[in-house]
């Protein structure tokens, strides 16, 4: 991934700046200048909370490319607080363990290496919450 | 609007097709669509492809198929929607015969997935590459995560799954035309790779080569070129969010509703109607999401109707007579012309060991990336 368009992802991907509707309340990550629930251009600059819970989930076993040496590895679409929806690895935990409706914090992690002395590229991941350790 | 007909088909084998190049494949296919309606030239020609710039690096394929079709000077453009890259071409000659501008249209879809490229992130671009390719999904786990909030809901079951891969690949065995002419057992589903849980590499259309085409004509012009035309009494299509975490219930395809809600609009049909179906199996979850979209079966008729023989050859609404994207092969570009192929040869009479009894309506749906764009023809022999 050429570095200016890795820089002008790093908003939405390392602080979780998206985007909330003054007219519907829908809420977009990344930004967009136009609501996709009501067509509103009204948006306003919302911080997604690090936490979220998991509407549905996989476990990949066969990956792409530059995620070989990670697979298999859980990915699901969370739900934030604030009603966004992403899509992230989930990690530190058994892949088979991620279900709809577990509870995540999202943790700011390496994603993927681009290639041999590539750039390294960051974002978030989902790690379970542990309620009843020590 | 004039009504249009299809009077011409042809198609490649569906396959690893070492010794044919992308060109080879169209050319083919074309000129067995041309020569089935005794017809020479076309007043313009839509080329239905996903990504022949990344497949084989090869773009601008609307000039050079009429190029190597010796009809350089006829209009012709590629058209792209993903894996409904066929459907949408066909929507596009639809559309142009309908409107009067022209009076025999060649629609042709190809692709070329066997030549080297990575075809794990060649379809990948079809999805979100921001949001959603960048952290290491892949096409199988878009489907899979469908699946997994299906049988959390207990909609839909794992066997359910496995059946619909095993009614194709029953169908598939008798088209001599597709990737797989052979039968699978619910077993070897059950025990295949594990690519995205829960999908198995049986659950997965295959990596395929080939082309499919077709022609098109005004319906009172059909009879110069065929005495059975089939028409296309309906076209719809739809788009939906990119990306699958954005849908409300991202287990839900509202793309193939709406796109089939206006498709049986202008065909002033209702689903009742319809006697058979293509639909894009691209994984076997998708089939259960597109019966209850088409509305051709509900919720748990739907997920059951491969297993129960409702959506077999026999059963009340047969879905993927050719074997589907599963068994007949899926050359993304080629599936939505191949699709309506089936159809064309099922309301004609001509699809030998497959054949429908009495097929009078069909309907064909095609659908790009994990359900954000979606094509469907109803056809109806006149």
């Amino acid at each position: 991934m050429p570095s200016p368009r890795y820089t002008r992802d790093i908003p939405a991907r390392y602080r979780l700046d998206a985007a909330r509707c003054s007219a519907c309340g829908h809420v977009a990550l990344p930004r967009r200048t136009i609501c996709s629930g009501c067509r509103s251009q009204d948006m306003e600059p919302v911080r997604l909370t690090r936490r979220g819970t998991v509407v549905t989930s996989t476990v990949i076993h066969v990956p792409p490319d530059e995620f070989t040496t990670e697979a298999p590895y859980a990915m699901a679409i969370i739900e934030t607080p604030e009603g966004a929806r992403l899509m992230a690895q989930v990690v530190d935990c058994q892949a088979e363990e991620v279900v709809p409706g577990m509870e995540l914090s999202l943790e700011f992690r390496r994603i993927r290496r681009e290639g041999h002395g590539g750039i390294l590229c960051y974002g978030h991941k989902g790690v379970p919450v542990r309620r009843h350790e020590a | 609007m004039r009504d249009v007909a299809i009077v011409g088909a042809g198609m490649t084998r569906f396959g690893e097709l070492w010794d044919a190049s992308l060109r080879d494949l169209f050319v083919e296919a074309a000129l067995a669509g041309l020569g089935s309606a005794g017809a020479d030239r076309v007043d313009s020609i839509y080329v239905g492809n996903m990504a022949a710039g990344q497949f084989v690096g090869q773009e601008h394929l609307g000039p050079l198929m009429a190029d190597h079709l010796g009809m350089h000077g006829v209009p012709a453009v590629r058209i792209e929607s993903a894996c409904a890259s066929g459907g949408a071409a066909l929507r596009m000659g639809f559309l142009d015969i309908a409107s009067g501008q022209s009076d025999l249209v060649l629609v042709a879809g190809v692709e070329k997935m066997t030549d080297g490229a990575d075809v794990t992130n060649v379809l990948a671009t079809a999805s979100d590459q921001e949001t959603e390719v960048y952290h290491g999904i892949t096409f199988p786990g878009l489907y899979a995560m469908i699946a997994r909030l299906r049988m959390e809901r207990g909609t839909t079951t794992e066997e359910d799954l496995h059946w619909i891969a095993v009614k194709n690949h029953r169908h598939g065995a008798m088209n001599p035309k597709a990737q797989f002419r052979r039968e699978i057992s619910v077993d070897d589903v059950a025990r295949s790779t594990m690519v995205a849980e829960p999908l198995r590499m049986l659950h997965c259309s295959p990596v395929s080569d080939g082309a499919a085409a077709v022609l098109l004509a005004p319906l009172d012009q059909a009879r110069r070129y065929t005495d059975r035309p089939v028409r296309i009494a309906g076209s719809g299509m739809a788009t939906s969010t990119i990306a699958l975490a954005d849908r409300p219930d991202p287990a839900d395809l509202d793309v193939v509703r709406l796109s089939a809600e206006r498709a049986y609009a202008m065909a002033g049909m209702s689903p009742e109607r319809v006697q058979l179906a293509e639909v894009h199996d691209c994984f076997t979850v998708a089939e259960v999401c597109c019966l209850e979209a088409l509305h051709l079966a509900n919720g748990s008729e739907a997920s059951q109707a491969a297993r129960t023989g409702y959506s077999a050859l026999g059963g009340r609404v047969p879905v993927n007579t050719s074997g589907g994207l599963k068994s007949k092969g899926h050359p993304v570009g080629a599936t939505g012309v191949a699709q309506v192929i089936e159809l064309f040869d099922q309301l004609r009479g001509e699809a030998g060991e497959r054949q429908v009894p009495d097929a009078h309506v069909g309907l064909a749906q095609n659908m790009g990336g994990s359900g954000a764009s979606s094509v469907v023809h109803i056809l109806e022999r006149v």
